[in-house]
């Protein structure tokens, strides 16, 4: 049976399924919808089914997992080649994270769940702390936390992507 | 064994088991205790949080349902703080409840409407907008209206735990949770509409029956499902006479609280434009609708009329024990021997080897207690769904379930070991298994043992409890004594039970009525010997008696039963439908009663006995069948046809069978190689492998809207193994022709690695078929 995922991702999802038991293939889960995250920057219909049926595991499965965290995409609108999301919890709102999203959407010319034309930003709408209340306000881009932020700092941060 | 404890709630004291969960132990006592997610068939999921109850010693509330008991435990269910913790439960539960109660199908029979009422405020402090939910369509037969969810996962659940496939799930999060299908999928599971059931809310209700009357205006009715041989117990909803739904009855020796889709939806069928409402005469080849009167004694006087020895009977085994009774003895009496139901069937000669009534040798209980199973010729997943359910608990508790198949079947659990072969090869291979068991054979000389026909054996020889089952379509296999003589070889060998699935309804009950022509009722011997179904059907018969029969479909070959139908000189069809085939060969048609419309009786699979009444208003001029069999005898002169009820009819039989309790059948005759050929004749030649879909079985399933939706387009292909269609080049096709005997039709084209090369999926039972000849016969497959 040919599947739909990449080497890389089939190799991760190896790397995972080694370290839980043979009878546990659904705990590589979380790994597989990484990778495939990683790979394509959301996470397709096929996808989900290629993962499910990798792992043995029904498809409706995986989507519950792919859909109930917010860091997994499921829209392929969503797939820009970076992604800002920008914490608008208690912390970050006292500390100025209105203005923070109005920069970025005046910069970038999106707003908040929109994607950029030319495929570079997503501008993800986030809703919950993201834990790093101490350097209020904060911005996540793809993987990394930038914190204490002014527009200063957004623009290097932000130009300084491919 | 766990050991026995007591414990005390609301001051009674409760003897309980250490470790139950407290719940169970007050709904064993009666004590009531509010919930949604907790349902004692599936695993516990505590999230609802209703069945919070007062512990001694704990600081808040605990959820009854996930607190197992321990000795000495003191529970309060109805103490200020029991309900102060139910009462804010219940607050919350509402929150986002719509309160559509007045147009919501569930109401008046709803878990959330009663535990509101029993445990809720009239109050709410939320004035905030609520959350709405996008309703999906997950298929023709549920119903969704997702606003109503609750969340509380039994839907889920079901999926995973009883029906064995995971196709509802919760997806997103927080309060944007929502049930759904993967990629808006329908649901398929044969087992699906009993999510209607464990729903606590109207959030899944049945399609077929939505908006068509409220749960307090219709009367319910508790009957017997009227499809496969489990006999499931079921109560039909009737709402102006007219069955409206029907639902399970929970009855734990049979089909404890679930049924089978096809139990649920199938009385759609009973309002379909084909129903035979008047009695009609052909009169020099046009009908005429006459009274009854007239159409009996008409029907009186052709059958005396009638060269007794050039007359056939048949009947269908979803008839009632009472109805099959009152014909075989009806027609018997006035010499006519030829009366038989296997109308599927085409291999007699094992028929004196026969038990008195085919039986599954084990309770449906016991069933799911088996340590190794081998199913023969059975799609028992979808032939009959709630027995399979047994196999799948079994097969949970690590039963070694195999199978012998011409085609590779998916279950709803993990079998051991499946042999698929042609048609023709799974007789070696059940030799096979014989033959590693350790049975001699005389011939088979040549037998090879594979690896996996010796695991088959070896598993049924070390299990404790082995069951060898004979389904449906072994009984339909064109070596079918010989399968169930070997099977008697193995079983015999290894001390597994041999066991049969019956195909309808009423199977067992045709064998005990004794519509089978070389016994009477209560296997009593015949005088002369009558011929099988297969025999009457061809042109040596001249009049035919069918009783619910569609012959088209109903039969093994089509083509020849129609063509002796067409030539004889009278069919007289006692039947509740009629199609323009049915006309054409048909020249009296007597309209009568389906199983809802009727007292009768079922003898299902374990041999158990279950009658019920009548509950929805006949159509027409339609009449219950045992009645119109009731006057047809007196009419005929037969003595003893003064019975006043269906019941009287029963008890007869029943004194009879009590006198044959211990019948031995004949030994079986000696197991030979099938000498049908076992490669195919031309490259375009395939064994067909003709079974019948799960909703094609009979009358009232083949006009059964919603099911006939959700049955999809699978009835009207074909099915070849890719390398097949490769190496014919039909690659490309998306039709092919298929020719049986003197006529072709043209079909889809299917892949599928389940079917063995050279041989072909081509269901009976269909628009298609119904131009095809036998359903295990050989099939020409060309481009066109
Ligand atoms: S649809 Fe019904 S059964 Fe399923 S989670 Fe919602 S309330 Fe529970
Ligand atoms: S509130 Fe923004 S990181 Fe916690
Ligand atoms: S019934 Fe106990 S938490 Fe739902």
């Amino acid at each position: 049976m040919t599947s739909i995922l990449s080497q890389h991702e089939r190799e991760e999802i190896d790397y995972w399924l080694a370290r839980y038991p043979e009878d546990q293939r659904q705990s590589a889960l979380l790994g597989a919808l990484r990778a495939v995250m990683h790979h394509d920057k959301y996470i397709s219909g096929e996808k989900v089914a290629a993962v499910a049926e990798y792992l043995d595991i029904p498809k409706i499965a995986v989507y519950e997992v792919a859909s109930f965290y917010s860091m997994f995409e499921l829209d392929k609108k969503s797939a820009a080649r970076h992604s800002i999301s920008v914490c608008t919890n208690v912390s970050c709102m006292l500390r100025g994270s209105d203005d923070v999203i109005a920069y970025i959407e005046n910069k970038i010319g999106v707003k908040e769940g929109e994607t950029t034309s030319d495929g570079k930003f997503y501008f993800k709408r986030e809703e919950e702390c993201l834990a790093a209340c101490v350097g209020a306000p904060m911005m996540q881009v793809d993987h990394v936390y930038y914190e204490n932020l002014d527009n200063e700092k957004i623009d290097k941060i932000l130009d300084g992507l491919e | 064994m766990s050991e026995t404890i007591t414990i005390e709630v609301n001051g009674k004291t409760l003897s309980a088991q250490a470790g139950e969960m407290l719940i169970a132990v007050t709904d064993a006592n009666e004590i009531d205790i509010p919930r949604f997610c907790y349902h004692k068939k599936l695993s516990i999921a505590a999230n609802c949080r209703m069945c919070l109850v007062e512990v001694e010693k704990a600081p808040k509330a605990l959820p009854a349902c996930a607190t197992p008991v321990m000795d000495g435990m003191k529970v309060w269910t109805r103490s200020p703080s029991a309900l102060a913790a139910q009462q804010a439960t219940m607050e919350f539960l509402l929150i986002n409840h719509p309160l559509d109660c007045p147009i919501c199908d569930q109401g008046g029979e709803c878990e959330l409407q009663d535990v509101s009422v029993a445990y809720g405020s009239d109050k709410s402090q939320y004035v905030e907008a609520k959350r709405i939910v996008f309703d999906k369509n997950i298929g023709p037969l549920i119903s969704t209206d997702l606003t109503r969810c609750i969340q509380c996962t039994r839907c889920v659940r079901f999926g995973a735990e009883i029906a064995g496939m995971r196709e509802l799930g919760m997806i997103g999060r927080g309060d944007r949770e929502s049930i759904a299908t993967f990629a808006g999928q329908c649901v398929t599971s044969e087992l699906s509409g009993n999510v209607v059931d464990v729903c606590p809310v109207g959030a899944l209700t049945m399609k077929p029956s939505r908006y068509k009357a409220r749960a307090w205006e219709v009367i319910q009715h508790a009957a017997i499902a009227a499809h496969d041989s489990v006999g499931s117990n079921v109560y039909h909803h009737t709402f102006t006479q007219q069955v409206m739904r029907t639902v399970p009855s929970e009855n734990d020796a049979v089909n404890e609280c679930w049924i089978s889709d096809r139990d649920r939806f199938s009385y759609e069928g009973l309002y379909s434009d084909e129903r035979l409402t008047q009695p009609m005469l052909k009169k020099r080849g046009e009908w005429h609708v006459v009274t009854w009167d007239e159409a009996l004694e008409t029907t009186a006087k052709i059958l005396n009329e009638a060269n007794k020895d050039q007359t056939g009977v048949l009947a269908s085994a979803n008839a009632t024990l009472e109805e099959l009774y009152l014909l075989q003895k009806s027609m018997r009496a006035i010499g006519i021997d030829h009366i038989d139901h296997r109308v599927r069937q085409t291999d007699f000669s094992g028929q004196n080897a026969a038990p008195l009534a085919p039986s599954l040798g084990v309770s449906l209980e016991d069933l799911e207690k088996q340590d190794a199973v081998l199913l023969i010729g059975s799609n028992i997943r979808y032939e009959q769904p709630m027995a399979n359910h047994r196999l799948r608990k079994a097969s949970l508790q690590n039963a070694k379930i195999m199978t012998l198949n011409p085609y590779h079947i998916e279950f709803n659990y993990d079998t051991t070991e499946q042999s698929v072969s042609s048609v023709a090869e799974m007789l070696s291979n059940l030799a096979a298994i014989a033959k590693a068991a350790g049975v001699e054979l005389t011939h088979f000389s040549n037998i090879e043992v594979d690896e996996q026909t010796q695991n088959i054996a070896t598993y049924l020889k070390e299990a404790d409890q082995a069951l060898l089952l004979l389904g449906n379509l072994a009984t339909q296999h064109p070596a079918y004594a010989d399968l169930c003589a070997l099977a008697q070889l193995i079983a015999e060998k290894t001390g597994a039970t041999l066991g049969y699935l019956p195909e309808a309804a009423n199977t067992a009950g045709a064998w005990l009525a004794g519509v089978v022509p070389h016994r009477q009722a209560a296997a009593q011997a015949v005088q002369t010997m009558g011929k099988s179904a297969q025999e009457i059907l061809t042109d040596s018969t001249k009049t035919f008696v069918l009783l619910g029969l569609e012959a088209e479909f109903d039969t093994d070959n089509p083509q020849k039963s129609i063509q002796a139908l067409a030539q004889a000189d009278n069919v007289i069809a006692i039947n509740s439908y009629v199609n323009p085939r049915l006309k054409e060969y048909a020249t009296v048609l007597l309209p009568a009663s389906q199983t809802v419309e009727t007292s009768g009786t079922f003898v299902n699979m374990e041999g158990r006995l279950q009658s019920f009444k009548g509950v929805s208003k006949l159509l027409g001029d339609a009449r219950p069948t045992w009645k119109i069999l009731r006057v047809l005898g007196n009419l005929l002169d037969v003595d003893g046809f003064d019975y006043m009820s269906s019941e009287d009819v029963r008890n007869e039989l029943k004194v009879k069978l009590e006198q044959t309790n211990a019948y031995q059948a004949e030994a079986s005759p000696e197991a030979k190689p099938m000498d049908i050929a076992s490669s195919p004749v031309s490259e375009h030649s395939f064994h067909r492998i003709g079974t019948v879909q799960m909703y094609s079985g009979d009358s009232l399933l083949r006009r059964a809207i919603a099911l006939q939706q959700a049955a999809g387009d699978e009835r009207r292909r074909v099915t070849l193994h890719p390398d097949d269609i490769a190496r014919l080049d039909l690659g490309d096709e998306q039709t092919v022709s298929v020719a049986q005997g003197d006529s072709s039709v043209r079909m889809s084209l299917v892949a599928d690695s389940a079917i063995p090369i050279h041989s072909a999926l081509l269901p009976s039972a269909t628009q298609k078929s119904v131009e095809l000849g036998s359903a295990f016969g050989m099939i020409q497959i060309t481009k066109g």
